[in-house]
């Protein structure tokens, strides 16, 4: 399998006061791919995530999106409008509006504050709105304020309101953290229904769902890819070992 | 579905109670008590004295400005503890115009305004230049207060300065900005501001109408004012606004700029407020740098947390306690008012975060679970 | 010593007789014509003796005789002159104080005339600090001497003034309007240059002082706040209340001395720094526990509360206090200044606020990083929740956290009621500016805290002379936003992704 990269990471490094939390990271991610990246805490994983939403800064190196889009000059909303989706480690969601009103703001369309004034929900929107609702389970929930989900529905309602984006790229930094075995396993069935359309990174660190979802696995260790490959692979390398279990 | 024109989207977002409410204030202020001030004998019962007008029109001159603040902070999050600059810039415009209508009629008989005459200046200096013109006057309300506001927070958004340090830094612009126009050499009466006006186009400004109609064209504003913010925060914009306050960084990753967002509603907010000074200056009389002190901005939030933030109403109901309260106090015991703006401040940021509308809320929700049991 | 009492006896000598000048100018005294009078007058003063002075003395108080032993009157016009050659003769008194001052004086308008007496009186002298000034003097009289020669020496002598009066004569000496040779120009510019620059250093030293006095308080006053906002993300808008808190209790301190132990009246300022610091430490104490811990998480909430408390501990001050300003006087060992140079003092009590400062500083400092308690503020600024799961009592740490950071506010308080006024209001003028100090150092950094006080005391400085202290406020303001545009965390802040959350 070799797609065209919807994602180019070329040795890319980041330090914070003289400590490196990326350290010439080099990554590709295919069109369509699905990929989990695993590792200890502060092996960079967030870090990473930052750099290539604009958050943060690349000292050095390249961060190339859909093959010629170099990214490290933009800025966070421009990065989004380019397609790149990023759902955070904690729920991020505006809780004070209903969960609609979430969905309704995440959707592709024109954000400038001129348009938005002037807005106008029609028809073709609102089928959007209730098909995602539908698939993230929380069409009998679309009026309440969003502050009063679950945990779990949380997190769909983030996913939900990624997908609303219609973006290339997916990054999900610990979707299933605080979900019922259930929710988890409903979440697995649908980040595997996405890949092919969508392109997605998944950091994670429930290895039962990285093993339901089966796409390539990278190991980051000291900001650095440490190993890559099918979870099998990544499993029984030594490096791998030693870096979990400590020397 | 069809498409529905702006100007009928903008007038059905207030809903029907809403209007009815307006319409019955339109009345009382614009019809009833011009009426029982100028028609009604002194003596009656049912006159409404100057003082009640020009106390009225004052407060609601300050519900402009608790409106303003409330789109700011209530609905966007973002507290400014400088409203009172924006504010005294409308006045100081506006005052421009009122010191040039005095005409020759000033202490010492001439075409300059007294306190340049004082300075010994021989000339207008340019900045007043087309300040004898209402229009100008009226375009400078609208413009410098709009415009000042749009550049100082073009640069502190830019800089992503959030909360309490956004806060600080408007209230060390609105400081500033007291000493500079204290000094005698700005331009703007120093430490004595602009007062002793006579007319407005040349008519005066005591008499008993023009003191109802700039009453009327008040209450008009807050109306309004109150339509336009009904408008925005029921508009998508609005709700954008909203995910502000809840969570930027989500809103920036879903790709709006917030830049644009909260330039817009912060410079709406200051040409609210310009507006509202600009009304404020000829019912009260005077204008100073006072007006910029910071202890006054930071009343300002104090309306509108005790009416109820991101409410419409709230902030007015707030403006009219807080302010009639302040009337009361200051007349029966001055001495005690700053212990009960004090523990005003106090007592609803610790008990009553959601002001009285949050409370009357309330109240009704447990009537109406007891009704239901 | 001894040419001092010998010059005494001689004076007394002369008071006895007081026949020892010129018989015939005393005579000439008694004249009928006002012009003699006047040139009997100016030769008395050019003997420079002290029995002359003695004379011309009793002459002002109206106590000389004549010969017929009646009264001499004198008119305006003779008064004046006489008024000006007394002060010349001061130059003569035997008291150095009385010299010292009439130098002074006379340093002022210096006339070509006087140059013979002046250098009498410069040979005369014994004081260097006097003498080195009457050598100045006489140099800048002579400046106008006809022989050109002389000229030059006296603009040359006159390089090593540092007297802005002497400037401007030699910036004038050096035009040619006022100066016809070459020569002479040439060498009143160098001399002018010299004095120049020497008057620049001078001013800058000045500045750099009051910009580091300035910054002292802004320093103590930040302190306090950098600590509370740093532990409990809390501006606390009552913070410059808790200076005011300190003043007043200075101010009461000194009533007491004043009352009880007047014998040690300039001891009440020592005393006062412990009660000035458990008074608002007390204080803050209060106002964390009623208030300030019930709205944690909630940062614009706190500040309108805050704000609400300043009101009140305002109010409050001004029904026990008055609304008036109240009188703190420095102690003697604290008034008075350092002369550096003839242009500049430096004020003593500023010199002691600026070792103050550095003591507080040092202090905190200590307690900061030396202590247990210290590492537990440490702790809780850098991770609330992490520190509460290994045992810091997170809860009583903010609260000592606030108690010391209001006691500091009130050490301020006592630096701050020896050079400003102490009133009811006199806090409202500086939280905005401890605030930009701790926004500029970046939050929860005593470093920082230090840099920005320092920095933003000296800029001011600078910038108030160039353009006066509105203009220099606003550049200073202006000049924080941009500094924030590039730097949002602050001089001396952490980076990383963990400072936004």
């Amino acid at each position: 399998m070799s797609g065209p990269s919807i994602l180019l990471l070329h040795e890319v490094t980041v330090s914070f006061d003289g400590f490196r939390a990326l350290n010439e990271l080099s990554l590709d991610i295919e069109e369509g791919e699905l990929r989990c990246i695993i590792g200890p805490n502060g092996a960079g994983k967030t870090t990473m995530m930052d750099v290539i939403t604009g958050k943060t800064r690349a000292d050095r190196g390249k961060v190339m999106f859909d093959q010629n889009i170099d990214v490290r000059r933009m800025s966070e909303p421009e990065i989004a409008h380019l397609g790149i989706g990023r759902k955070f480690q904690k729920p991020t969601i505006f809780e004070n509006l209903t969960v609609f009103e979430n969905l309704e703001l995440s959707m592709k369309t024109d954000k400038r504050a001129r348009t938005s004034l002037f807005a106008w929900l029609d028809d073709e929107a609102n089928d959007k709105i209730s098909d995602t609702l539908r698939l993230i389970r929380l069409d009998g929930e679309a009026g309440r304020q969003s502050g009063l989900l679950s945990h779990g529905q949380k997190q769909w309602l983030e996913i939900g309101m990624l997908l609303m984006q219609d973006p290339k790229l997916l990054l999900l930094d610990e979707p299933v953290a605080g979900m019922t075995d259930d929710e988890t396993a409903r979440t697995g069935e649908l980040f595997k229904s996405l890949a092919g359309k969508h392109s997605l990174v998944v950091v994670e660190h429930d290895m039962a769902f990285i093993e339901q979802l089966g796409g390539k696995v990278t190991v980051l260790h000291e900001g650095s890819v440490l190993a890559e490959g099918d979870l099998a692979t990544v499993q029984n390398d030594q490096r791998v070992i030693e870096v979990y279990l400590g020397r | 579905m069809k498409r529905v024109p702006f100007i009928v989207r903008f007038f059905s977002a207030t809903p029907k109670q809403g209007w009815i409410a307006i319409a019955v204030a339109a009345v009382v202020t614009m019809i009833l008590l011009p009426a029982l001030h100028l028609l009604v004998p002194a003596g009656s019962p049912f006159h409404v004295s100057a003082y009640v007008i020009t106390l009225v029109g004052k407060i609601m001159c300050y519900a402009i400005v608790a409106v303003a603040m409330d789109l700011i902070w209530g609905y966007t999050g973002i507290l400014s503890l400088g409203h009172g600059l924006f504010f005294a810039l409308g006045g100081y415009a506006f005052g421009m115009y009122l010191m040039r209508q005095i005409g020759r009629d000033g202490s010492y008989q001439s075409d300059l305004p007294d306190f340049m005459v004082f300075l010994d200046w021989k000339a207008l200096p340019w900045y007043w230049t087309g300040s004898d013109s209402i229009l100008w006057v009226l375009f400078l309300v609208l413009t410098v207060p709009a415009l000042v506001a749009l550049i100082f927070g073009f640069f502190a958004f830019r800089s992503r300065i959030k909360g309490v340090y956004f806060s600080i830094i408007t209230q060390a612009m609105v400081f500033a900005a007291m000493l500079f126009f204290f000094r005698n050499e700005t331009g703007f009466g120093g430490n004595n501001g602009f007062t002793d006006f006579k007319r407005i186009l040349g008519y005066s400004i005591t008499a008993p109408e023009m003191r109802v109609s700039l009453f009327a064209l008040t209450a008009a504003m807050l109306l309004a004012t109150l339509v336009l913010g009904r408008y925005l925060v029921t508009s998508k914009l609005g709700r954008v606004l909203a995910a502000i306050r809840d969570a930027e960084s989500r809103v920036m990753f879903i790709g709006y700029n917030p830049l644009h967002y909260k330039l817009f509603i912060w410079t709406l907010s200051a040409l609210l407020c310009g507006i509202a000074g600009a009304l404020y200056v000829p019912q009260v009389g005077i204008i100073n740098p006072g007006e910029m002190s910071p202890a006054n901005s930071i009343e300002i939030a104090i309306w509108v947390a005790v009416g109820g933030r991101a409410t419409l109403i709230g902030p007015v109901i707030g403006a009219f306690i807080v302010n009639l309260a302040k009337s009361f106090f200051t007349m029966a015991f001055p001495e005690y008012w700053l212990f009960f703006l004090g523990a005003l401040f106090v007592g609803v940021t610790l008990w009553l975060p959601d002001g009285v509308v949050g409370l009357w809320r309330k109240l009704r929700e447990k009537r109406a679970q007891v009704v239901a049991k | 010593m001894i040419p001092r009492i010998f010059l005494l006896l001689m004076l007394l000598l002369g008071c006895a007789a007081h026949a020892a000048p010129n018989p015939a100018l005393v005579r000439q005294l008694a004249a009928e014509e006002s012009d003699d009078k006047i040139a009997a007058i100016q030769k008395l003063a050019l003997t420079a003796e002290p029995e002359a002075l003695a004379v011309l003395q009793q002459l002002a108080d109206g106590s000389l005789k004549d010969d017929k032993g009646e009264d001499i009157s004198i008119n305006n016009r003779v008064r004046r002159e006489l008024e000006g050659a007394l002060a010349v003769l001061k130059l003569i008194d035997p008291d150095p104080v009385v010299r010292f001052a009439a130098v002074k004086e006379i340093a002022g308008n210096v006339d070509a005339a006087m140059a013979p007496m002046l250098a009498k009186a410069r040979d005369r002298e014994t004081v260097p600090k006097i003498r080195a000034l009457l050598v100045e003097i006489h140099a800048a009289a002579t400046l106008k001497d006809p022989d050109p020669q002389v000229r030059i020496a006296a603009a040359k002598s006159l390089a090593s003034s540092a007297d802005p009066n002497t400037q401007a004569m030699l910036k004038a000496q050096s035009e040619p309007a006022n100066e016809t040779e070459v020569e002479v120009r040439r060498a009143a510019f160098q001399s002018y240059l010299a004095v120049k620059d020497r008057l620049t250093l001078a001013e800058n030293i000045g500045r750099v002082f009051s910009g580091l006095s300035l910054g002292s308080i802004l320093l103590l006053a930040a302190l306090g706040l950098a600590i509370t906002y740093g532990v409990m993300g809390v501006i606390n808008m009552a913070h410059g209340e808790l200076l005011m808190i300190g003043a007043y209790a200075t101010y009461a301190m000194q009533g007491m001395f004043r009352s009880y132990f007047p014998d040690h009246l300039d001891w009440y300022l020592l005393a006062a720094v412990p009660v000035a610091f458990f008074a608002a430490a007390a204080v803050g104490v209060l106002l964390e526990r009623t208030v300030i811990r019930w709205l944690y998480g909630r940062a614009l909430e706190t500040l309108l509360a805050t704000w609400g408390l300043s009101l009140m501990l305002i109010q409050a001050a001004r029904v026990i206090f008055g609304a008036q300003n109240v009188e703190v006087a420095n102690p003697t060992w604290m008034s008075g200044g350092i002369e550096i140079l003839p242009s500049i003092v430096l004020p003593l009590n500023r010199i002691v606020i600026v070792g103050f400062a550095l003591f507080v500083l040092a202090l905190v400092w200590a307690l900061m990083n030396k202590t247990r308690l210290g590492m537990f503020v440490r702790a809780v600024t850098q991770n609330r929740a992490m520190a509460g799961c290994v045992g810091v009592p997170t809860g009583r740490i903010d609260t000592v956290a606030f108690a010391l950071g209001a006691g500091i506010a009130g050490l301020g308080g006592v630096a701050l009621s020896q050079i400003a006024n102490v009133g009811p209001d006199m806090g409202q003028g500086y939280i905005v500016d401890s605030f930009m100090v701790v926004v500029l150092g970046g939050v929860g950094q005593l470093a920082g805290a230090v840099w920005a006080a320092l920095g933003l005391g000296i800029v001011t400085k600078f910038i108030e002379a160039w353009s006066g202290a509105v203009i220099a406020k606003i550049v200073v303001l202006v000049f924080i936003i941009m500094f924030i545009q590039k730097r949002p965390q602050g001089l001396f802040a952490l980076k990383g992704r963990f400072v936004e959350s």
